[in-house]
């Protein structure tokens, strides 16, 4: 054959084998342009707005207290996967290749300090048992729709879905639709639980590409020490009693919003829900909080003069850089 | 004998290349990725921007300029309705977010129509060659669209799975959210459609949307927002524009 040819043919077949997939690797800057409040300072304590959660899952939520956190035996808790679209943090993508074959055998997801690095398993290896171990990272596997990579997240702990205590359980699962767009990168999270869910609970985010962006590909190490000297041993636990949460009336005060809405539920996140507010709802005279970022009033707590010029968050902190620095 | 080997490859490639039948945009519709139906918007996140109107003055999560800020603080709703311009807040780069159903049908070969029922909106996402027409800007501009296919290993196999790519000019200024965070009319929208297939047998929409404005921007505002597909139009409620809910 001639070596034109061979050349030609190879180059055919070998460009094809890799236009079959879609290069996700790199580092992928956050932009909060979308719940940059949730996402950034965090979640108002009660406030369970779109969320499918049932009765158990509200319970658990509103009994939670976050100065679990502080204690020792809870400090270097990770969050659970799911939790990738509700942090402030970039991702990094990266690929394990078989060292024989050079072929690519799982996709490497990191970057997040607070959620355990994840493997997805591209090798078709068979799921742990029931009784194994669950990682903080679970057991994912996936595989290639045309241009979106499909995970699927099983055998994770149980843990929190939001910052705010709402729970999710070992028993979730979670489907990822990861799609690339040129600079692009949306990914969709489609989460059941059995436990605390009533309905999937979908949310979807996109992050953009940052050639200069710093991300961690290893999980961080992290040492418990004591931070709240009262409660060191102790044997307190942290929790807020049924009928108790002082907090639950905040986002009605803030917003308006009835509190039926506040505390979540499947229905809340269909637009049926908008119509029955319309006669319900009157939107609060100005924007006292969180208006376009922390030094926005936010920070300094309602009614702190608010100026504009802070927003562009020159050295402070935006939708683009939520802590004032590089993420 | 293995110059013309070599050439009788060529132009059997060529042959097979340029003797397809013409295809249409709707022809080259992925198998498995139907984009058409009734979908249902899941209000997940952005929840308080999006269920409710919030309060003049609340931009969190866009990336505006100061310009766009001092005009913002400006919103006066009633002064929307005097004009007629209750669907400033349902233009092209809002419609998505606001909560309602979409259904989108093939209208001819080379246009994909996109009804939204909040608001009675329709956008037209026009394949090929396609002249915009001359004229005022609109509420949902001119959009051009086109796919984003998955390459096939092999030349004849049908495609499976795609995406629709679409870029949107020519807007009427408006709001990006209800209560008066503005766009200008130099604002230019990217958005790419995926349609996922769920665990549990559904089909999801996922609109990556890229607003581009140099006025009242300082950057691309960049979100996606998701859809589930529903299996008749029966909860299809059309409503009109409002300028203050």
């Amino acid at each position: 054959m001639h070596p034109f040819l061979k050349l030609l043919i190879g180059a055919t077949i070998f460009t094809a084998s890799l236009l079959a997939q879609v290069d996700l690797t790199g580092n992928w800057a956050v932009r909060l342009h979308q719940d940059w409040a949730d996402r950034g300072p965090g979640p108002e304590i009660v406030e369970y707005l779109g969320m499918p959660i049932n009765e158990d899952a509200r319970a658990k939520a509103l009994s939670y207290s976050a100065s679990e956190l502080a204690s020792p035996e809870h400090q270097c808790t990770l969050y659970p996967p799911t939790y990738l679209a509700f942090g402030p943090f970039g991702v990094k993508m990266s690929t394990i290749s078989d060292p024989a074959t050079d072929k690519v055998i799982a996709w490497k997801i990191s970057g997040p300090s607070d959620v355990a690095v994840m493997t997805v398993w591209m090798d078709g290896r068979p799921t742990p048992s029931e009784t194994a171990p669950h990682p903080f990272e679970g057991f994912s596997t996936g595989v290639w729709e045309g241009n979106t990579l499909t995970t699927r997240t099983i055998h994770f702990k149980a843990g929190y879905l939001r910052r705010n205590g709402v729970p999710i359980s070992d028993h979730a699962v979670l489907t990822r639709h990861i799609m690339r767009h040129g600079n692009l990168l949306t990914v969709e999270s489609f989460i059941e639980d059995p436990a605390y869910l009533t309905e999937p609970y979908v949310v979807s985010r996109t992050w953009e590409l940052d050639p200069n962006a710093q991300l961690a590909s290893e999980p961080y190490h992290c040492s418990p020490e004591v931070e709240v000297a009262r409660l060191d041993g102790t044997g307190v636990v942290p929790h807020i009693l049924p009928g108790q949460n002082k907090f639950e009336g905040d986002v009605t005060r803030m917003y308006n919003i009835p509190l039926a809405a506040v505390l979540g539920g499947a229905d809340t996140m269909y637009p049926e829900y908008r119509k029955r507010l319309k006669d319900k709802y009157v939107a609060p005279e100005k924007c006292e909080r969180y208006c376009c970022g922390w030094e926005g009033g936010g920070a300094a707590g309602p009614g702190a003069p608010t100026d504009s010029i802070k927003c562009i968050g020159v050295g402070g902190s935006t939708p683009e850089n939520p802590f004032g620095r590089k993420f | 004998m293995r110059v013309l080997g070599l050439w009788t490859f060529l132009l059997a490639t060529a042959a097979w290349v340029f003797g397809q039948a013409p295809t249409t945009a709707r022809s080259h519709a992925p198998t498995e990725t139907d984009f058409t139906g009734y979908w249902v918007s899941l209000v997940t996140e952005d929840w308080r921007w999006r269920m409710v109107t919030p309060p003049k003055g609340d931009y969190a999560s866009v990336p505006l300029t100061i310009e766009g800020r001092e005009l913002a603080d400006t919103w006066n709703p009633a002064k929307d309705e005097a004009a007629g311009e209750q669907c400033r807040s349902y233009a092209a780069p809002a419609i998505m977010r606001v909560p309602g159903r979409l259904h989108i049908s093939w209208q001819d070969d080379e246009t994909l129509r996109v009804e939204i029922d909040t608001g009675r909106q329709t956008r037209l996402l026009h394949f090929g060659k396609w002249n915009a027409p001359a004229g005022a800007p609109t509420w949902q501009g001119n959009t051009v669209a086109s796919w984003e296919l998955e390459r096939s290993r092999e030349p004849d196999a049908p495609v499976k799975h795609g995406s629709i790519k679409t870029i949107t000019t020519h807007l009427r200024p408006g709001y990006l959210r209800k209560n008066g965070v503005p766009y200008s009319a130099q604002a230019e929208l990217t958005e790419y459609w995926d349609v996922n297939r769920e665990p549990n047998g559904t089909r999801t929409l996922v609109v990556t949307t890229a607003v581009h404005d140099p006025i009242y921007l300082q950057r691309d505002w960049i979100t996606a927002l998701h859809f589930r597909k529903e299996p008749d139009g029966s909860k299809w409620d059309p409503q009109p524009c409002s300028a203050r809910w």
